[in-house]
């Protein structure tokens, strides 16, 4: 099977590098990086790395690089792809359980949740996933424990139906929306956190949080 | 008449400005003529007050100045709402073609 890993990254230069080089550890060297129109030395620390990279000339938001991610994966002919954070959260021997559901033909699309064991997660950080869960629902009717996780596998099948659309983070929800619009199996396995102030800096504030909110609900009102 | 004639120098610079864009092909004869209109109502408005006291009657309002302003209200916030869906699109289709240039070259990079 041919999986990919595709990395949104904006301004992620710190920790970038680390992110690939564990992910090449663990086995994972078809790596695909979006680069999102970096200020920073993320293009060239990617390129050092040896992977995929794709240069957007301009920044577009974690919706647009993700599409642009989910695309190219498409266009790879992979069996499954893997999104994964460039800010070191994830761990990489999660990704194992997300591909497990896909590989036995149980899933097309897996969620990697950090709250369905939140240990180690702030208290504010899940209340904010709480929040966005219960507006996902609210807008697009369909409920997970954790709709804005960054971990999540994407079958072949699922990544011919999904069409992102969106530019920022309200493409978490969006991509829950096309689960149920495509009628898409979804599966969530438990997923670890691993919180660093560099981590908690780049997740999204609350001004942003609320931006999202009124960008969720202008989109539902616009499609 | 004060406002009259405030509200009439107004409406001329305004008008001249929407001719002098579409002069310059800037706006479409559609939004030519909405505008116009627009104004011209305001213009209408201000010297005969009892115009909108009537419309303000007949929507049980006790001011005509209050249903100038509530219509006004929901102009705006309509107009926003155009506007906002406007830039959204724009957004998502300055996206296409950053993902279509990023795209560009993918097979090479395999």
């Amino acid at each position: 099977m041919k999986i990919i890993a595709v990395i949104p990254a904006y301004n992620e230069e710190k920790t970038l590098g680390g992110v690939l080089e564990s992910l090449k550890k663990g086995g994972y060297h078809n790596l695909l990086v979006v680069n999102d129109g970096s200020r920073d030395g993320t293009q060239e620390v990617a390129e050092r790395h040896g992977v995929i990279v794709l240069r957007h000339v301009m920044n577009r938001g974690l919706g647009g690089a993700l599409g642009t991610g989910l695309q190219a994966a498409k266009e790879l002919k992979v069996d499954i792809a893997v999104t994964f954070d460039a800010d070191g959260q994830h761990a990489v021997e999660d990704i194992r359980k997300v591909l497990e559901p896909i590989q036995k033909g149980e899933a097309d699309v897996v969620i990697g949740s950090r709250l369905m064991n939140p240990e180690g997660m702030p208290w504010f950080r899940q209340l904010f996933n709480y929040v966005g869960n219960f507006m996902t629902f609210a807008l697009f009717g369909l409920w997970v424990s954790d709709s804005q996780s960054g971990l999540r596998g994407f079958s072949k099948k699922a990544l011919g139906k999904i069409q992102i659309r969106t530019n920022h983070m309200e493409v978490s929800s969006e991509i829950i929306r096309e689960i149920r619009v495509n009628e898409l199996r979804l599966r969530e396995v438990p997923i670890r956190a691993i919180y660093t102030d560099y981590s908690l800096s780049k997740g999204q504030s609350l001004f942003v949080g609320v931006k999202t909110l009124f960008k969720l609900i202008m989109h539902r009102l616009m499609n | 008449m004060e406002i009259q004639i405030v509200v009439t120098l107004f409406v001329l610079f305004a008008a001249s400005r929407i001719i002098l864009q579409y002069k310059n092909e800037n706006v479409s004869k559609r939004a030519l003529i909405f505008w116009l209109i627009i104004w011209g109502i305001v213009t209408g408005v201000a010297f005969w007050p009892n115009l909108v006291d009537r419309l303000a009657r007949y929507f049980g309002v006790s001011r005509g100045i209050d249903v100038v302003v509530y219509f006004g209200l929901v102009a705006l916030f309509y107009m926003i709402y155009r506007a906002y869906i406007k830039i959204e699109h724009l957004e998502r289709d300055i996206t296409k073609i950053v993902r279509s240039i990023a795209l560009k070259d993918l097979d090479k990079k395999e």
